[in-house]
């Protein structure tokens, strides 16, 4: 295969990044933002394919299939906010449970199936892979727009109490804030736009699978984190939260991009997940050990031995 | 404006590490009072400054404040009443948040927040002036990340954002504890001024005798998670600290030995 195979397959690639980068949004509102390690995502991305192929099925429009879907990741929030909030769960852990028990409730959404096929060709779908450039520009619309709605959001009143309490429940709570309340629904938005993204993913690929979801979390992170490396590099403090955003979907895309050369250059499929995991862990490695660098001892050693000779 | 009612907590209770923190601490404060608060570690300032807050419900004991008993109600449905400054800079801000986002929370505390603009153009300009007051050219830096304060310019805000709408009641736990002297005095300056500027009624715990002379108008020493000593009006004007160590030793039955140093003079 040469190269004109991958070149050929880029607005595909673009626009399975883009729907990455979309789950990255979500997943950016809990990690970044509430500083809360939310691992439900991984069930909800697969709880929104499992309702979006279910509405489509059944003969109902795509834009019904990413509401419902919408809606559904919503409420899978809402479980883990409860589990953390109302029975005081650690966030870890509350994630990981509502994780697994999604696991059982997507196969009954999608009828114990564990593959839901949605062909384009028998259903009218918002995206497919087979129209590529279409599904890129629509991807990128609705891309644009939840950041346009993320970037409103959080500059209102609402938004910046929920800002306040992933930065500082203590003083979110002198300040009047429910950090319970808060928190909850920061969960609620965040597996939303994370099932939206997974609605959307399913009718790309023409099918929605129970396993589909596996890993989201880490591929979301590695968006977030490639995004943000870029963003310092090229704005440094210039930045502000728009592009911040959009940082966040080009990461995204970045990321896919790097899936497509790695599958492009014939490695087996089955390691996808230890070259993800690879790269996140080096992109969360790097600040770290040049921060370390600037200040280690053995330099600061090396810099009193020249002092004293 | 402030009346608690023989409060009582104690924290771990049943277990080796049991400690009786408020033991019937009873403080009445009216409207325009300012309170220092003095006592050794473990006195139970804290704890008290703290039970009033609602950072915790107490075991005994009834609080009201401005009339409304509060006893019931959760840390953050008590905001809207009190403006509280902690002793660690970091507490009372949110470092990735801009001076003019944090002092726009401040501004909204008690009230529905809603999905209008966090800060308005009208509030930014507000804010620019009661920076200005502060003197410490943060008007200049609205939109700086707080982080990016130092320890007294971040107590200086926090105390601002407290009084930003006037609070019934504003609770001081050692504000100038964790800064170094000349800022500290800074702050406590500025801490005067807004008391005054908005007749505040204020409690601060402090562990310096000197500061609790010098500042308000009533003084209370605690021991034993109650309030043992309290001195107001003129007496309060013309203590002295040597008074305030014979009044501790006749009132608690010991000497004060073992906290002179933390009661530095």
């Amino acid at each position: 295969m040469g190269i004109e195979t991958l070149i050929a397959g880029m607005p595909g690639t673009v626009a399975q990044g883009i729907i990455y980068g979309i789950m990255a949004l979500g997943i950016y509102i809990t990690f970044k933002l509430l500083n809360f390690a939310d691992l439900s995502v991984d069930g909800s991305f697969a709880t929104g394919g499992a309702v979006a192929a279910m509405v489509i099925i059944s003969g109902h429009s795509w834009g019904l299939a990413l509401l419902l879907a919408f809606i559904a990741g919503a409420l899978a929030g809402l479980i883990t906010g409860v589990l953390h909030t109302v029975l005081g769960i650690p966030d870890i852990l509350a994630g990981i449970l509502t994780q697994l028990a999604l696991y059982s409730i997507n196969l009954r959404i999608a009828k114990n199936q564990p593959n839901t096929p949605i062909s384009v060709d028998k259903f009218n779908l918002a995206i497919s892979l087979r129209y590529k450039n279409d599904a890129l520009i629509t991807v990128l619309v609705f891309a644009a727009i939840i950041i346009a709605v993320m970037y409103w959001y959080f500059g209102t009143e609402m938004g910046s109490a929920l800002r306040a309490t992933g930065t500082n429940p203590a003083m979110a709570k002198a300040q009047g804030i429910s950090v319970n309340v808060m928190k909850a629904f920061g969960l609620v938005i965040s597996n939303a736009i994370v099932a939206f993204a997974g609605a959307l993913f399913a009718q790309f690929n023409g099918n929605a699978d129970v396993n589909m979801g596996r890993g989201a979390i880490v591929i979301g992170l590695a968006s977030i984190i490639i995004g943000d490396v870029l963003c310092q590099a090229l704005f440094k403090k210039k930045s502000n939260f728009a592009l911040s955003l959009s940082f966040v979907v080009i990461g995204g895309i970045l990321y896919y991009i790097f899936i497509a050369i790695v599958l492009w250059l014939k490695m087996p499929a089955n390691d996808m997940k230890l070259f993800t995991a690879i790269i996140v862990a080096i992109f969360l490695a790097v600040p770290y050990l040049k921060n370390k660098a600037n200040s280690s001892f053995s330099k600061a050693a090396k810099r009193g031995g020249q002092h004293n000779a | 404006m402030l009346n608690a009612i023989n409060l009582q907590k104690t924290f771990n209770p049943g277990t080796i590490n049991e400690k009786v923190a408020l033991n019937g601490a009873t403080l009445h404060l009216e409207e325009g009072e300012f309170c220092t608060v003095i006592g050794g570690n473990g006195a139970g300032k804290s704890t008290f400054l703290n039970a009033v807050a609602g950072v915790w419900p107490v075991d005994g004991g009834k609080i009201e404040i401005d009339g409304i008993d509060v006893t019931g109600l959760p840390e953050h449905k008590r905001a809207k009443y009190l403006g509280r400054v902690f002793q660690d800079p970091m507490t009372g801000t949110a470092a990735n948040m801009q001076i003019d986002e944090n002092m726009a929370l401040a501004a909204r505390r008690g009230k529905l927040r809603g999905l209008s603009w966090g800060v308005t153009k009208k509030e930014r300009e507000r804010y620019h002036e009661m920076l200005k007051e502060l003197d410490l050219g943060l008007e200049d830096r609205l939109t700086a990340k707080v982080g990016l304060l130092s320890g007294g310019q971040r107590q200086a805000l926090t105390l601002l954002m407290a009084t930003i709408q006037k609070p019934k009641l504003l609770l001081l736990d050692e504000h100038t504890a964790a800064l170094d002297p000349k800022t500290a005095a800074k702050v406590l300056e500025i801490t005067d001024m807004l008391i005054r500027e908005h007749n505040l009624t204020a409690m601060m715990v402090t562990h310096n005798m000197r500061d609790a002379i010098t500042y308000g108008n009533r003084l209370i020493m605690m021991n034993e998670g109650r309030v043992i000593l309290n001195i107001s009006g003129e007496e309060k004007k013309n203590l002295s600290i040597e008074d305030l160590l014979h009044k501790f030793e006749e009132v608690s039955g010991t000497e004060f030995t073992n906290d002179t140093e933390i009661l530095s003079k």
